[in-house]
Order: structure tokens, then C-alpha cells, then sequence
């Protein structure tokens, strides 16, 4: 507890976009409420605060910790084990922090690799060749940058994780609606789900909230979404040839995708009972190819162009391999 | 025993009920011997074989996973190992894009009667990966994977 009462509130970002901090200040008038009933006491992104007052902190002084972003390098690894020690409930908030996200693509690559098309390409402008360097040797001394690791890992990797909840980013009003939770909790009007559950989101697939129309799927072409002249605003995206991974992804977000024409690209995560998100959208797209002869198979799924970036778009680091033999090759 | 130890590969084998498993028991009753390093692993239909199973195989130290059905046109459950083929497909190309050999998966169709088929089969894959190495895929939770993964760029 603060000094004026109200229990501590923490958020942390680590390989991260900082879309999920936006997404949380975007709850609106909430906002007022969540002021109301916690105190915060680190959050980078919208106070001013330091790494020591956390440590000065005693174990367990923070009531809530919304930790996005996966890690990275030491430093997020670092912060994970010291909010985790600090924090009574750490939610693993958004995809990155949940099952690696976009940043998690980077484990089908080397580092040499990522760092060559980070330093070294033709769009790129460092006539030095510079590289970053965990230690460099200054005039005023040493000074230490993180340290990369070979592949980013999720948060429950590195320390145990009370709460889930998927999104890039979690949708505000399901933010709202888990702070609600958690005021209600804390005024005796309702209990925390079991530890270990997904928060913020259904237990259903995106399909299941899509209001486009659906019939039995037969499937002879995929194309990618920009190569479509028209998109028929109606039926089912993948009945379209659009590939979209709503059959595997977590319900929650109200299928805001597919209804603006868009494909989902599964950010809400695996559906409830998924090991595997990119297995099971194999299994569902495979299941629906209106094809029986291996030549046309193949031809079809020409179409999916980029088959690891398809399935394990925000879910790689989280997946049953978690990275390509690239980055761990060792 | 010799100084020099070869590599044997593990191998995990799904079959179906009604062919393939048949087959491979067709092989036995005949005496057809094929490698020992496959562990054949039964389900009703390659159709039910869902590819966190091989993903799984393969990320707790399988070499090589072996898919095996009815041949097309002869599922028991009419036309579910077309699912498998397609399945197959999707699966080769995306393990690929992550690094692994294609050759470390493979597809074959035998029906109750082609055991020696089935055997053969077995055999050249077992050399096919023997000759490709140990996959070795990382054991996550191990302490030295994670001194790997942190080890200074």
C-alpha cells in the first residue's frame, strides 16, 4: 500500500512497439477510476520513475504489474525477475509478453543476419559500418549496453506469469474491463480467475465473433489480401482465398479485422486448448483445400507465400519449436 | 564395441489403423526386417495426425518424423488422408522456412498388404537422416540452451 492507501500499480515495456501502452491509456474516462484505485508507481512510458525506486521497493510492494514486450536482451530479463520478485499479480499483457509477437519473428534469423539488415543494407546510411557493442570504451569509462540474446524468449520463459492477456494490443475495452475486475476484487465484490488463465479475451475462436457470411469452405486459390482487386464485403475471408487465421486465433477483439476488410492475423493468440497456433491454422487450412491431386496442392499453396510468417505471425517465440534452426544454430 | 559410435537416428512413425499399421504388422509376419530405430506410433487415420504431433517429435529430439497412410482413394474414413497430404504439404513447407532438412519428414502410402513396401521405406529413411546427423533441435528448459541463448554477441 501507498502512503495514501491505494495499492501500487506497475507496467513495463520490454521488446515491445509500445502499442500496448497506448491501448491502455486509450481507455478513457477509466482512466479516471484506475486514478481513483491504484497508485503507480513505475511506468515509463507516462511517469517519470527509476529502475532503483523499484529495487528500494520490498518484494510483493506492487499489487499489479502489466509487464508487454518480450525479452530481448538482459536488461528486459532483468526487469522481468525484478517486477516479478516486486509484483503480488504479473499479467504477461499483450501478444509480445504472451507468445513473443512480432518482435519473435526475428527467431528464423541469425544475429549476424538481423543485424546486417539493421546496419548493413542499401537503404541504410552508416558509412562507419558501425555495429552495436555490449561494452565500449569511453573517455569518462566503460559504458555497457544490453546484450542481445540469440532468440527472444516470452516472458513465462524467463519467470512465472500469473495472468494472460493476448492482443497487439489488448483491446481497450477489455483493459477497462480487467482493471474493473480487479477494482471489484479488491473491493470484496468478486474473486481473481484461477492463475495461469487468459484475461481480457473469450474462450471462443475470432470465427465465432465474425459476422461474415460462412458456407461449407472449398478452397482453390490463395492470394494475398493486397493483390485482390475487390473483396466482397459479406463472405467469409477465407472462402475469398484471403488467408486468415481466425479458425486458430483467441476470440476478444470483436473480429475488428475481418470486419474493416481485413484478414485476422491472429493476435489474440491460440484459441483455448491450442498448443501449437501455427499447427492448428495448418490443420484448418488444410482441411478446407478443394483439391485431391498433389500438383494442385502444391500450386494452391504457392499462394501462402511466406508459410512461417503466416502461421506463427505473433506466436513463434511461444510455439512448440520457438525458433528457426538459424538462430540457434550453434 | 568399437571406438567409433555411429549415430542412430530416432525416428517416430505415426500409422494408421487400417493400412499402414496393418502393413507394418504384415512386414512382422513376414519377417521382413526393417530398421529398429522407428517407434511407430498407431492413430485411426493419418487423418487424425495433427502436425503439433510432429512439431512435438521434432522438439523433443526426434531425427525424423514418418507420416504414413491409406494410398488416396483408399481411406477407411473416405477421403481424410487427402487432409493428410495437404497437411503434409503446409507442414514441409513452413519447417523448411525454420531451417530443417525436408528430408527429415516424409510422407509415404501403404496399404495392409505392402509390407515389404512399408519396410523399405523405413530403411531409406533411416539412412536418409543418418546420413543428414543428429537434428539435435535445443531443449529449451536446459540450463546450458539458456547459457547458449545468452552467450555474448
Amino acid at each position: 500500500m501507498s502512503a495514501n492507501g491505494k495499492p501500487k500499480f506497475a507496467m513495463y515495456w520490454a521488446a515491445a512497439c509500445g502499442g500496448c501502452e497506448i491501448a491502455t491509456l486509450n481507455i478513457h474516462e477509466k482512466v479516471l477510476d484506475f486514478d481513483a484505485n491504484f497508485e503507480p508507481v513505475f511506468w515509463p512510458v507516462a511517469m517519470d520513475g527509476k529502475v532503483k525506486d523499484v529495487e528500494a521497493l520490498e518484494d510483493n510492494a506492487i499489487l499489479l504489474t502489466l509487464f508487454n514486450g518480450g525479452i530481448r536482451n538482459d536488461e528486459n530479463e532483468e526487469m522481468a525477475h525484478l517486477l516479478r520478485r516486486k509484483s503480488q499479480i504479473l499479467v504477461a499483457f499483450g501478444s509480445c509478453a504472451c507468445e513473443g509477437g512480432i518482435p519473435g519473428l526475428a527467431n528464423l534469423s541469425s544475429l549476424d543476419s538481423l543485424f546486417e539488415t539493421a546496419y548493413d543494407t542499401l537503404s541504410t546510411d552508416n558509412p562507419e559500418n558501425l555495429r552495436p557493442s555490449p561494452v565500449y570504451e569511453a573517455p569518462e569509462g566503460e559504458l555497457h549496453i544490453p546484450r542481445l540474446y540469440k532468440v527472444l524468449k516470452t516472458l513465462d520463459q524467463v519467470v512465472p506469469v500469473d495472468y494472460y492477456m493476448p492482443g497487439c494490443p489488448p483491446e481497450s475495452h477489455q483493459i477497462a474491463a480487467v482493471i474493473d475486475l480487479v477494482i471489484q476484487v479488491l473491493q470484496g465484490k468478486a474473486q481473481l480467475p484461477p492463475k495461469g488463465s487468459v484475461i481480457g479475451a473469450g474462450v471462443s475462436t475470432c470465427c465465432d465473433e465474425c459476422d461474415r457470411k460462412r458456407n461449407v469452405k472449398k478452397i482453390s486459390k490463395f492470394v494475398r489480401i493486397q493483390d485482390v482487386k475487390e473483396i466482397d464485403p459479406e463472405l467469409c475471408l477465407l472462402e475469398q482465398g484471403i488467408p486468415c487465421n481466425g479458425p486458430a486465433t483467441r476470440s476478444g477483439c470483436g473480429a475488428l479485422c475481418p470486419a474493416a476488410g481485413a484478414q485476422c492475423i491472429g493476435c489474440y493468440g491460440p484459441a483455448e486448448g491450442v498448443v501449437d497456433f501455427g499447427a492448428r491454422l495448418m490443420t484448418a487450412f488444410a482441411s478446407v483445400i478443394d483439391s485431391k491431386d498433389p500438383q494442385e496442392i502444391s500450386r494452391i499453396l504457392d499462394g501462402i507465400v511466406d508459410p512461417a510468417g503466416q502461421f506463427y505471425r505473433f506466436n513463434l517465440a511461444g510455439s512448440l519449436l520457438r525458433a528457426g534452426k538459424p538462430a540457434w544454430k550453434w | 564395441m568399437s571406438e567409433k559410435t555411429t549415430f542412430e537416428p530416432v525416428i517416430v512413425g505415426f500409422t494408421c489403423n487400417w493400412c499402414s499399421y496393418r502393413a507394418a504388422d504384415a512386414a512382422g509376419m513376414g519377417r521382413m526386417k526393417y530398421a529398429p530405430n522407428v517407434r511407430l506410433i498407431r492413430v485411426m487415420c493419418s487423418g487424425r495426425i495433427d502436425p503439433q504431433f510432429v512439431l512435438k517429435a521434432f522438439a523433443e529430439g526426434a531425427d525424423g518424423v514418418m507420416i504414413t497412410g491409406c494410398h488416396p482413394g483408399d481411406c477407411h474414413y473416405i477421403d481424410q488422408n487427402y487432409k493428410t497430404m495437404r497437411r503434409y504439404e503446409l507442414l514441409r513447407r513452413t519447417l523448411v522456412q525454420m531451417g530443417l532438412e525436408p528430408e527429415r519428414l516424409r510422407l509415404v502410402w501403404a496399404s495392409a498388404a505392402e509390407g515389404q513396401i512399408l519396410a523399405d521405406e523405413i530403411n531409406d529413411f533411416v539412412e536418409t537422416v543418418r546420413a543428414l546427423g543428429p537434428l539435435n533441435w535445443p531443449k529449451w528448459e536446459k540450463e546450458e540452451t539458456r547459457q547458449l541463448i545468452e552467450e555474448a554477441v
